[in-house]
């Protein structure tokens, strides 16, 4: 693959981005969702709730932004340049499909990352600076931390292939976008599950989901691959 | 519009022909938009590409560039065959401009540039966009966003972006579509610089004048390919020589005027006073005619040789394809 042609891409979609409101609004809204609910709880919990509060894993709640952020992005990536007209264009340079997919996917996945990870900043801040000091150690513990820092890219990765690959059959990127998010929600519900320890967070099942997770993060192009079809993409039929 | 600098002694040593098509066919499910096409385009040639919509141009243009693949034939682009493997190959020395602009709206069009002049793996890709923006009149422009802009001036871009890279082969689809007369002409200028300086370019247009004024040789398709040659032997081709003569006044017995006299094959009247004769040799028809009229005692206004423009020649192959087809039916 070549990475000139690759970040010839990811540039391009970085810029579009930042002057797309739709799109920002869209990824903006899921990690405000996921730092404003819980927020709102520490603040209501009194500290006797500390120890209810050591058998949960409220932190990794929020591994559900990397879920469904990169996927808005995701959504628009082949669809959005159908919708332009810029397909056609793009296609006839020497990039590669794969190299095209790979470099959409790294601009879906970038962006949700670098979020949510400021959200835990911030949540982390806000908890340090405002909640109850025992409320505070009942939820931050290392082992959560640790394991929400290494799964947030590879679980962005997972919605990520699959808005690429619904992008390249939907005819409009709102379209894809909702077929995304719903394709997202399962993984988004079995985050959930962990966190409210319906499924032990212990070091082996999260050992066992990165591991799985970072499979599909590395297959994901070659699993899309066979749905970017250039001449359907560009003629409408096959 | 100012020249580009292109890679011309690269492409003089160059043996193979810039296109090689071989009975190339493209079905669409039951549709078949390109039927058993078969042509050669030379190095340097500026190709024209004619047909009605839906005639397959679009199509052709898009298999030659490796956007999609044929159903059938085979084709070579600068020498190299047309094939899975070979096409980012092909892509890297082609350029393509398609009918539609297709920009980035939200980018800038400098923006827009350096997108593709970076997919193109450009060298010295800063010169290489203010070349390209200098080319299309751009250059005080180039901070603008893409949407703001006007379609004419979007299609300036996208021709600012096909240049990027310095083809050997250029495919112009519809370049002047959209364009007003003053930026259509700037388009041909630099169409005719790019010719000078040994691109190839292979061109599909609607506008028959600006074939004619472009193009070395033209092709009619039709689906099928319906003619392919110079301008000049495509007239020749399909529509007799023919005389035009006006006189002051309608002639008396114009049979007994023209029948008869050397090289002239057939007479018909064209108006008051007006006349066109299927002549074999305009230059022998012509002194006979001449003294024939004046013989008569006809008060000659003009003798000229009939011109059949492309269009005349466009319009005779489509013609023919639409009465074949009313009578298959």
């Amino acid at each position: 693959m070549n990475a000139r042609r690759i970040g010839a891409i990811l540039r391009k979609e970085l810029w579009e981005y930042r002057r797309n409101r739709s799109i920002l609004v869209a990824v903006a809204i899921f990690p405000l969702i996921f730092l404003v609910q819980p927020v709102i709880l520490l603040l209501t919990l009194p500290p006797t709730t500390a120890t209810q509060l050591s058998h949960e894993h409220l932190l990794l709640y929020m591994l559900a932004i990397p879920v469904l952020a990169p996927g808005v992005l995701a959504a628009y990536s082949v669809a959005g340049e159908r919708l332009q007209g810029s397909l056609e264009p793009v296609l006839t340079t020497p990039i590669r499909s794969d190299e095209l997919l790979v470099a959409k996917a790294i601009a879906a996945i970038l962006p949700s990352v670098a979020v949510a990870y400021l959200v835990y900043a911030v949540f982390l801040g806000f908890v340090l600076a405002f909640v109850q000091p025992g409320l505070a150690s009942a939820l931050l513990r290392g082992g959560d931390i640790v394991a929400q820092v290494l799964l947030t890219p590879l679980l962005a990765g997972v919605p990520t292939w699959l808005g690429v690959a619904i992008s390249t059959r939907a005819g409009e990127p709102r379209v894809a976008q909702q077929l995304t998010l719903l394709a997202s929600i399962p993984l988004a519900v079995l985050t959930s599950l962990i966190a409210f320890n319906v499924l032990p967070a212990s070091a082996g099942l999260l050992l066992v989901f990165g591991a799985a997770l970072l499979l599909v993060d590395l297959v994901g192009w070659r699993l899309v691959l066979p749905m970017f079809d250039r001449e359907r993409l560009i003629t409408g039929s096959r | 519009m100012t020249e580009l600098t292109t890679a011309t002694s690269a492409r003089a040593g160059s043996a193979a022909p810039a296109l090689s098509v071989e009975r190339l066919s493209k079905r669409f499910g039951d549709r078949l938009a390109v039927d058993d096409v078969s042509f050669e385009v030379a190095r340097g040639e500026v190709f024209g590409f004619l047909g009605p919509n839906g005639a397959g141009k679009t199509t052709t243009v898009r298999m030659l560039g490796t956007l999609i693949a044929p159903t059938s034939g085979s084709a070579a682009v600068l020498g190299i065959p047309l094939t899975e493997q070979s096409g980012e190959r092909i892509r890297q020395l082609v350029a393509v401009m398609p009918e539609a602009p297709g920009l980035y709206s939200r980018l800038s069009i400098r923006e827009n540039l350096e997108c593709f002049a970076a997919l193109y793996a450009t060298s010295d890709p800063r010169r290489r966009i203010e070349e390209a923006l200098r080319a299309v009149h751009l250059a005080d422009r180039a901070g603008d966003t893409c949407g703001s802009l006007s379609k004419g001036l979007r299609q300036r871009v996208a021709l600012a972006r096909a240049l990027l890279s310095d083809p050997e082969l250029l495919f112009l689809d519809e370049p002047t579509a959209g364009l007003d007369p003053v930026a259509a002409r700037e388009v041909h200028e630099l169409v005719a610089g790019l010719r000078e300086q040994g691109v190839t370019i292979f061109l599909t247009t609607h506008r028959l004048e600006e074939a004619e004024r472009l193009c070395d040789r033209v092709a009619i398709l039709n689906s099928t390919l319906r003619s392919i040659g110079r301008p000049q032997e495509l007239r020749d081709r399909l529509f007799s020589r023919a005389l035009r003569v006006r006189t002051r006044a309608p002639l008396d017995d114009p049979a007994s005027v023209f029948v008869g006299l050397p090289a002239v094959d057939d007479w018909r009247p064209d108006g008051p006073g007006g006349y066109v004769l299927a002549v074999s040799a305009p230059e022998t028809a012509a002194p006979a005619v001449t003294r024939a009229l004046v013989a008569a005692g006809a008060d000659v206004l003009a003798i000229a040789e009939a011109q059949h423009s492309l269009e005349d020649v466009y319009l005779q192959l489509v013609n023919e394809d639409v009465e074949a087809e009313g009578r298959t039916r």
